[in-house]
């Protein structure tokens, strides 16, 4: 078996493979060069995995890409994969997420874009339809658009029940539906908007990631424009798990898809000073969902480290034990092969990352 | 019509195509969509808008100052693509 990492970049897509449990990393790319790669997702609920890669030209526009052969060809229909309908007046800037769906919906997959909207595919990713509640929401005109454009970024499906969906979006917060995307609620009570004049709104949080956990469909941590929270009703309401972190600010936010009450993240010192705390190279770790926090350094760098985590720059695998990996804006890439404990570097001197997907293939 | 390098992939590798269309600019690209439909979702998005960094010439001139989608383009008239000079 197998290690694939995925990392996509500013420009391109970059493919590691580990045939020795993680120890050692070859890595192939670009593919799709001179394009911003926001999202690439590895579904291995199929017989054969398909690497999807959400891919965007500042030329030529945007696409989804699909490969069956672990990133040796890679394929595009003819048809726009996803396109916003000809009545809505709105065109797709780039895919900013794409999530496969349950384990039984095995063609499910959805993506999540800018302009913010959400799109649902069943042909495992080769055309998508958009989600017409969520585009339709009232709340919609009231979205803003975050630094990094206006973009449903976090698409989680529940585990079980395939009615369940959550997405979180930059800027307008937590939705959240229960029935299959036919209506869409807010969910973001307990979440602080800091800088509005109303800093305890129904929506307009900025929130920069949504992880689930392991072992409780219902518990959700999320990292926040300021703020690290925890759901245990699935995304209803929040409370606080920043104490013990040095910064409340950051991007990612992962749990570990097998062990229950572990997450990651890369806490950055403020948005006006987005650089590591104190200047080093950190991921902290939760092993009791957020109560204590933890700093993992061994084998990253150990000098001053300024380079930002985004968003999705940051994943874990789902080899036992558990894989996690991050990737910087200056183009290195980390992997730890025992949770966090100890860390190697896969690439250095890439593009910017954008976002890291890993399974065992 | 007249394709840069990157394109070339979706038109087989050709740097030339013929297109048996006319009237209009739009018309071309449509006619290109039914026979290269990814080609020319990299000219144009789904609104059949052009995309911002690309430049089509119709006989030399910029059709962002000729009329746009709207230009003439007559019978073996020259539609030339062009990605501006743009990135980083």
């Amino acid at each position: 078996m197998a290690t694939l990492l995925a990392i996509g970049t500013a420009k391109g897509l970059f493919l590691a493979t580990s045939d020795d449990d993680r120890r050692t990393w070859e890595v192939s790319g670009p593919h799709h060069p001179q394009t911003s790669v926001y999202a690439v997702a590895l579904d291995t609920r199929r017989a054969t995995p398909r690497l999807l890669a959400g891919v965007t030209s500042s030329h030529f526009g945007p696409s989804v890409a699909t490969s069956d052969d672990l990133g040796a060809s890679w394929d595009e229909p003819d048809h726009a994969p996803v396109a916003f309908p000809a009545d809505t007046g709105a065109s797709l800037d780039r895919v900013w997420q794409l999530m496969p769906g349950g384990a039984d919906e095995p063609d499910v997959v959805w993506a999540g874009t800018q302009p913010s909207a959400l799109f649902r595919s069943t042909d495992g990713g080769r055309s998508f339809e958009l989600v017409r509640a969520l585009w339709d929401h009232p709340h919609r005109p009231h979205w803003q658009a975050g630094f990094g454009g206006q973009a449903v970024h976090t698409v989680l499906p529940h585990p079980r029940d395939p009615a369940r969906v959550l997405v979180a979006m930059s800027t307008g917060g937590v939705y959240r539906s229960q029935d299959a995307g036919a209506s869409w609620a807010p969910g973001n009570v307990g979440i602080r908007a800091a800088g509005l004049a109303d800093e305890w709104p129904e929506f307009g949080q900025c929130v920069h990631k949504v992880a689930r956990d392991a072992g409780n469909p219902e518990r959700l941590y999320a990292q926040n424009h300021f703020g690290v929270y925890r759901s245990d009703d699935d995304g209803r309401t929040w409370s606080s798990i920043a104490d013990g972190l040095p910064s409340d600010f950051g991007f990612p936010m992962v749990a570990h898809p097998a062990r229950p009450g572990m997450v990651w993240t890369f806490p950055l010192v403020a948005d006006v000073e987005r650089f590591p705390t104190d200047h080093r190279c950190r991921v902290f770790r939760s092993a009791d969902a957020g109560g204590k926090w933890e700093p993992l350094s061994v084998g990253l760098p150990e000098g001053p480290f300024y380079p930002a985590v985004l968003r999705d720059a940051m994943c874990a695998d789902d080899a036992t034990p558990g894989g996690v990996y991050f990737g910087t804006r200056s183009g290195e890439v980390y992997a730890s092969r025992d949770e966090g404990d100890s860390w190697s570097q896969v690439a250095a001197h890439l593009p910017d990352v954008l976002c890291v997907r890993a399974a065992v293939v | 019509m007249l394709l840069p390098g990157p394109l070339r992939g979706e038109a087989g590798g050709a740097s030339r195509l013929s297109v048996d269309a006319g009237g209009t600019l739009g018309a071309v690209l449509d006619e290109l969509a039914a026979d290269h439909p990814r080609l020319a979702r990299r000219i144009r998005d789904e609104r059949g808008e052009l995309r911002r960094y690309v430049n089509v010439y119709v006989d030399g001139e910029d059709c962002r100052h000729s009329g746009g989608l709207a230009t003439p383009v007559g019978e073996g008239a020259q539609v030339q693509v062009l990605p501006s000079v743009a990135g980083g």
